[in-house]
């Protein structure tokens, strides 16, 4: 397998990882901050996805797409945070797991009963599409150059929100010890609120840029959510940097895994075998390095509380 | 008699008095619907033992319905081909006798339950809950691209497996063997919850430490009621797909381990015979709402919110008018 | 499901008394989540074809498998034990059908499949009262296959799922293609990034793609293959290239050579008439899954004229025959009760904004399929 290959994979691999970043980022802030576990936060990833195709589609701007796209998904996280999500801060996990688990439903099929069974057209933008030639010769989507660009900034600002300005003070003193900033005069509903809007505004731009090279349809959420949760869980749940650490070994394991594991056991067995149990174990391959991480570190690689 | 016993008595009444009454009516479609909600019931109160007594919110309990699914498809599957299911170092043949595939469903569960738990009870809390998600999906994964048993089709047995002296071709008298399974794990449930055993469980879901105080050690008392759990689990689910005459991997999909949860919530959580409950209205509800529009997992989803956001205790909840933690 | 369906059959004027049926059939497909469309197309195609009949005795019972295996055994039940239907139908996935399809069959019932038609019962566990009105599932990739040694391809990547329809997908081009092989991948179920998978094949020296990837992930794969920058022809059955879903995947589909048993420009008047009535029904163009929906309806139509349902023989004879105008032109059954018939290479074009297909010549020629010999009926 020459470099060229081992290189282009490890790309793909970060360019994934990102992506899983700004839904995990939305995800571990809203269970950082409220100790809420949002099932339904794939949903957003969809309504994202959906609002940027119908946008698209009537003006044929992929920027106002993606604007779109975020400011729906930020409008519904709010409708979903004031009707919905509001009565589950105090109850148990279990509850909360399942309220959320009913959105999906309520969330999917209400776009179906919208924009019907089959799948939207979204594309990536002309000036963004075709491949660009890096140096060594490799040949790459320059729209998955500016989707790892994108995620990392994305990354970069929020660090520096949660560290730096006066709202990103409070959330995280809100992660410590919610009564005492209530106490200290911060309109806690209010920054609620604001967070959860924030979380789902990243999912709604995450889906908009997966969107235009992936199939926007009903369901498309779930998959990604399972994995934004493998994500925070590795990390460690309620930190940044750990979503952001999670992301990029979700990411790589799963690219690589995919690649590498047949190939490994071809080195055993007969190819059409190691083919088989291969792809079969690289299925698996996230799920066990998630194992391994909570068997080694119960709270994941940087969580302080369970 | 309190209220609760009474309201326990009319839930079983019911899941006997209408199937007896379709058999006489000739209706073998709402027995089939029955059974389908006592095998889903006895699931259900399996979880319940690790859900509700021991605090442990699993959602992987697929793993063991499925592992129950697969123990029965893969030693009919065997026993129909007539090929032996191992031939070295010794012949293990196929079976179609339900006993002794009960018997390996529920060995291979308890097995299974017991690593997984060993794992993953050095986790608590929402690392819990992703672990055990985690544990669910690898064999959700692995059974689908795992192409000896079928791979995502599944296996289809074609005639339904044998119990002795029993017709189980006959809707009824399969209802019936399904129906004592469930009364034994009640029995068996109820007996856990007032034995040493049940009561240092409730003592180590509440208050940990004090279990320890005495010297006893909560994690092994949570391995435990999750290898109970797994095992009844996996009992189920070899019923289930002698019920379908089917296995296939979405038994073990992390919405199968969802609905698991779903039942016990609609019912009553930490109600003997809540789970019954709930996995009786939701057949019935799926069963209801399929045909009233192609959008009904939409209702569905309103109703379960419905449930969750204002009526924490289920439907004994709502029915005996408080709610028991 | 009953109401349903009766206020289905009122909608579409076509049932005149419904409390009277001399012949009622369920159908079981998958009308809600992710694959819903296909589902749509089958039941509307079908739909169509009941109510062109003009027949008021015929009674269509319609159910939601929510594409869940258990959920379409329990239909089954349902269908059989309490709706009392006499014919099944219906199924999109070959999973549900091997759950559903031996049941009904050892239950005495006819089943007629508009679109599933996996390996296992099309040989040993054929049967005489099940008939596949769509296509055996290898058949679309073999005529890919076979297409490829038409236009010279000589080393194919080949790449599906890591699931039984997806070896059967490779197996099938495999049987006719007689060139080398670059790479052959499996790739996870549900899988929506193939950037790992597009960087082999750029590196594998291929000079052709040959791909099956139902759904969505078609879509994913088509769309950034487009853009990778990789530009060798591409292969695929018509699944990833069909009317519901090229809309969706744009111009990156456009020139994709796709196989296919039949194409809304198929030159025979039934089909003309079909796609025209269709569209004027539905206010969409069909797809090859409505047009399988209209055959299979036809067909059972077609076996009512001559026989009634309660004389099994006579009427799996007049099934048998197959004598009904599809909207494929010629139109049989071979002895494993699955279709014999032509399998076309079509190319994505544009006509306006309606991303379509064109027919652009026969890759297989009166095509039965590769199990029959193992049928023993």
């Amino acid at each position: 397998m020459s470099l060229i290959l081992i290189i282009e994979q490890i790309l793909n691999g970060v360019q994934f990882g990102v992506m899983l970043f700004l839904m995990a980022s939305g995800l571990t802030l809203i269970f950082g901050v409220m100790g809420l576990i949002n099932l339904a936060h794939g949903s957003l990833y969809m309504v994202g996805a959906f609002a940027a195709a119908g946008v698209a589609a009537s003006s044929g701007s992929f920027l106002l797409a993606l604007m779109a796209a975020m400011a729906a998904a930020a409008m519904a996280g709010v409708i979903m945070e004031m009707i919905v999500i509001r009565r589950l801060y105090d109850r148990d996990h279990l509850e909360q797991v399942l309220a959320t688990f009913a959105l999906i439903l309520v969330f999917s099929e209400g776009t179906r009963f919208v924009f019907g069974s089959f799948p939207l057209f979204l594309d990536v933008p002309g000036v963004l599409s075709g491949p660009i030639t890096l140096p060594g010769g490799i040949q790459y989507p320059l729209y998955r150059l500016v989707l790892i660009a994108v995620g990392l900034s994305v990354a970069l600002g929020l660090g520096l929100f949660i560290s730096k300005t006066r709202v990103g003070i409070q959330i995280r003193a809100g992660e410590n010890d919610r009564e005492m900033i209530a106490a200290l005069g911060v309109d806690i509903a209010k920054l609620y609120t604001l967070v959860f809007a924030l979380g789902a505004a990243l999912a709604g731009l995450a889906g908009a840029l997966v969107g235009a090279i992936q199939s926007v349809q009903i369901g498309m959420g779930e998959p990604i959510l399972i994995l934004a949760f493998v994500v925070i869980v590795i990390g460690g749940i309620g930190s940044i940097r750990g979503a952001l650490i999670g992301s990029l070994l979700v990411g790589l394991t799963d690219t690589l895994g995919g690649i590498f594991l047949p190939e490994l056991f071809k080195f055993f067995v007969a190819p059409d075998v190691a083919q088989t149990v291969g792809s079969a174990l690289a299925s698996m391959a996230i799920y066990v390095l998630m194992a391994c991480v909570l068997i080694w570190r119960p709270t994941g690689l940087f969580g302080a509380r369970a | 008699m309190t209220r609760e016993t009474l309201l326990n008595t009319l839930l079983m009444a019911l899941l006997i008095g209408v199937p007896l009454w379709a058999w006489v009516a000739d209706e073998p479609f709402t027995i089939t619907l029955a059974t389908r909600a006592v095998i889903f019931a006895l699931a259900a109160v399996g979880l319940n033992i690790a859900l509700g007594l021991g605090g442990l919110v699993s959602l992987g309990h697929a793993v063991y319905f499925g592992i129950g699914g697969y123990a029965m498809g893969i030693l009919a599957y065997h026993a129909q081909t007539y090929t032996p299911l191992m031939a070295w170092p010794f012949v293990i043949e196929g079976t179609k006798f339900m006993p002794v595939i009960w018997l390996v469903a529920m060995v291979v569960s308890a097995v299974v339950a017991f690593v997984i738990g060993l794992l993953s009870l050095r986790t608590s809390g929402v690392y819990f809950i992703m672990i055990t998600l985690a544990f669910g999906q690898m064999f959700y994964f692995f059974t689908i691209s795992w192409p000896r048993y079928g791979g995502e089709d599944g296996l289809s047995i074609y005639v339904r497996n044998g119990f002795p002296g029993l017709n189980t071709l006959d809707p009824i008298q399969f209802f019936a063997i399904c129906l004592a399974l469930l009364c034994a794990v009640l029995w068996l449930n109820a007996r856990i919850v007032k034995s040493p055993f049940g009561l240092a469980l409730g003592a180590a879901r509440q208050v940990p430490q004090r279990v320890e105080t005495v010297g006893l050690d909560p994690f092994r008392l949570k391995l435990v009621a999750l290898v109970i759990s797994g095992t009844i689990c996996g009992l189920a689910g070899a019923l289930f797909a002698d019920l379908n005459r089917f296995v296939s991997p979405t038994m073990f999909s992390w919405q199968m381990s969802g609905e698991l949860i779903v039942f016990i919530i609609l019912g009553g959580l930490g109600r003997v015979f809540g789970p019954v409950a709930g996995a009786t209205l939701f057949v019935l509800l799926e069963h209801l709402l399929g045909g009233v529009s192609d959008y009904f997992l939409f209702y569905v989803g309103l109703l379960l919110l419905l449930v969750v956001l204002f009526t924490p205790g289920g439907i004994y909840g709502i029915l005996l008018g408080r709610s028991k933690s | 499901m009953t109401l349903k369906s009766f206020a289905l059959a009122a909608a579409m004027g076509l049932l005149a008394s419904t409390a009277w049926a001399e012949t009622k059939i369920g159908m079981i497909t998958t009308l809600s989540g992710g694959g819903a469309g296909l589902g749509i197309d089958v039941r509307d195609g079908f739909m169509l074809a009941i109510a062109q009949s003009g027949r008021d005795d015929i009674e269509v019972v319609i159910e939601d498998d929510q594409r869940k295996p258990d959920i379409a055994v329990q239909l089954t039940d349902k269908m059989i034990q309490s709706e009392k239907v006499d014919i099944l139908t219906g199924i999109i996935w070959s999973n549900l059908a091997m759950a559903v399809v031996p049941a009904a069959t050892a239950q005495g019932k006819f089943y007629l499949s508009p679109n599933a038609g996996p390996s296992a019962l099309a040989g040993r566990g054929c049967h005489e009262n099940y008939f596949n009105v769509a296509w055996q599932n290898d058949n679309l990739h073999e005529a890919a296959g076979a297409y490829a040694n038409t236009v010279g391809h000589a080393n194919s990547f080949i790449l599906a799922p890591n699931y039984p329809a997806g070896k059967d997908a490779l197996t099938g081009y495999k049987r006719f293609y007689e060139g080398e092989l670059a790479g052959e991948l499996y790739t996870e179920l549900g899988q929506t990034d193939y950037a790992a998978e597009i960087a082999q094949i750029r590196a594998s020296g291929a000079d052709s793609v040959f791909f099956f990837l139902p759904g969505g992930m078609g879509i994913s794969f088509l769309k950034q293959y487009a853009d990778s920058g990789v530009d060798l022809p591409v292969i695929g059955p018509a699944f990833s290239f069909d009317q519901g879903i090229l809309q969706a995947v744009g111009p990156a589909a456009l020139g994709v050579v796709n196989t296919s048993q039949w194409n809304k420009d198929l030159d025979n008047p039934t089909n003309a008439a079909f796609v025209e009535s269709f569209a004027a029904e539905y206010g969409r163009l069909p797809s090859l899954y409505a047009s399988q929906g209209f055959d299979t309806a036809n067909l059972l139509l077609s076996a009512l004229e001559v026989a009634d349902v309660s004389d099994a023989d006579a009427f799996r004879d007049a099934l048998r025959a197959a004598n009904f105008d599809s909207t494929r032109g010629d139109f049989e059954f071979g002895p494993n009760h699955h279709p014999v018939q032509d399998i076309y290479a079509r190319e994505v074009v544009q006509e306006g904004d309606v991303f379509t297909n064109r027919l652009i010549g026969v890759a297989l020629t009166d095509r039965a399929d590769a199990y029959a010999a193992d049928c023993k009926m």
